[in-house]
């Protein structure tokens, strides 16, 4: 695809700050979650993205353990939530104010 | 405008519809979808950029495996709709603005000339990015990241089960 490396950090950013977006306003756990999943991706795209411009595979690598690691926090934050759910029969981000001074 | 940049355009604006559909939309599941949308579309466009391994990485792990987890939790939580009603008045105007802020900063950044009108790619070779070529990477230069994936995995569902599980010993001392 004969596109400029320009255009694809472009979109790269305006998927990370629609993340970023989703982080601060939502209040659903579960879609703020999906927020941060959002903005691996984004990365992950800037990573493929110069991985073509420089023409270096290091850059598919780096994504390949971006996304192992990326299993693993779903893995365990929504073992998080399920465990917060229980508690508070809420997961409204809001309430979660236990450490609160 | 070529062929090239068309595709590049439609791709993005599904991914980026999708992602703002994500935010808006009130009901969890509807979010989930659009987020796998999302997902394939960014595989199609890892594609496009050579990264034929990675897209199907992509599909499988993010699109597939994780966001199936997302759906079980929502659906085995009940918890499709819950952030409506009270909350404080300011956050999401503030989070808007601030969201605003740091997205106009970033695009200013890639298009203001900090990084500089790159020129698009030479050829590539048909190894670039295949999946040979990645194992071969991956089996040899980052062999021991490699393994160390695979303890992160590993202590990722350990945690998650033990998180998950019913405490017993609690349950015994309350009766």
């Amino acid at each position: 695809m004969n596109v400029p490396t320009d255009y694809l950090l472009g979109l790269s950013a305006v998927l990370f700050g629609l993340g970023i977006l989703g982080v601060l306003m939502r209040r659903n756990a579960i879609v703020v979650f999906m927020s941060i999943e959002l903005m691996l991706n984004a990365a992950n795209l800037a990573l493929i993205a110069f991985a073509r411009q420089t023409q270096d595979m290091i850059g598919h690598v780096f994504v390949f353990f971006v996304i192992a690691v990326a299993a693993a926090e779903v893995a365990v934050g929504l073992a998080l939530i399920v465990t917060i759910f229980k508690a508070k029969h809420s997961i409204d981000i809001d309430q979660v104010s236990g450490l609160r001074g | 405008m070529t062929t090239d940049l068309w595709v590049f355009l439609g791709l993005a604006l599904i991914s980026v519809a999708s992602a703002v559909s994500m935010l808006v939309s009130r009901n969890a599941i509807y979010s989930a979808l659009f987020l796998v949308l999302n997902f394939v579309t960014v595989a199609v466009l890892y594609l496009l950029l050579n990264a034929a391994f990675i897209a199907l990485v992509q599909v499988t792990v993010y699109a597939g495996a994780i966001m199936v987890l997302f759906l079980f939790v929502i659906m085995l939580l009940g918890a499709e709709r819950v952030d409506t009603g009270r909350g404080l008045k300011w956050q999401q105007p503030a989070a808007a603005l601030l969201g605003a802020a740091l997205l106009a900063e970033l695009v200013y950044v890639f298009f203001g000339g900090a990084v500089g009108q790159a020129a698009p790619a030479a050829l590539l070779t048909g190894a670039f990015g295949s999946p040979s070529s990645v194992g071969m990477l991956l089996f040899s230069d980052y062999l021991l990241p490699f393994e160390v994936t695979s303890i992160v995995l590993l202590a990722a569902m350990v945690g998650a089960i033990v998180l998950a599980r019913e405490d017993r010993r609690a349950r015994r001392e309350l009766r």
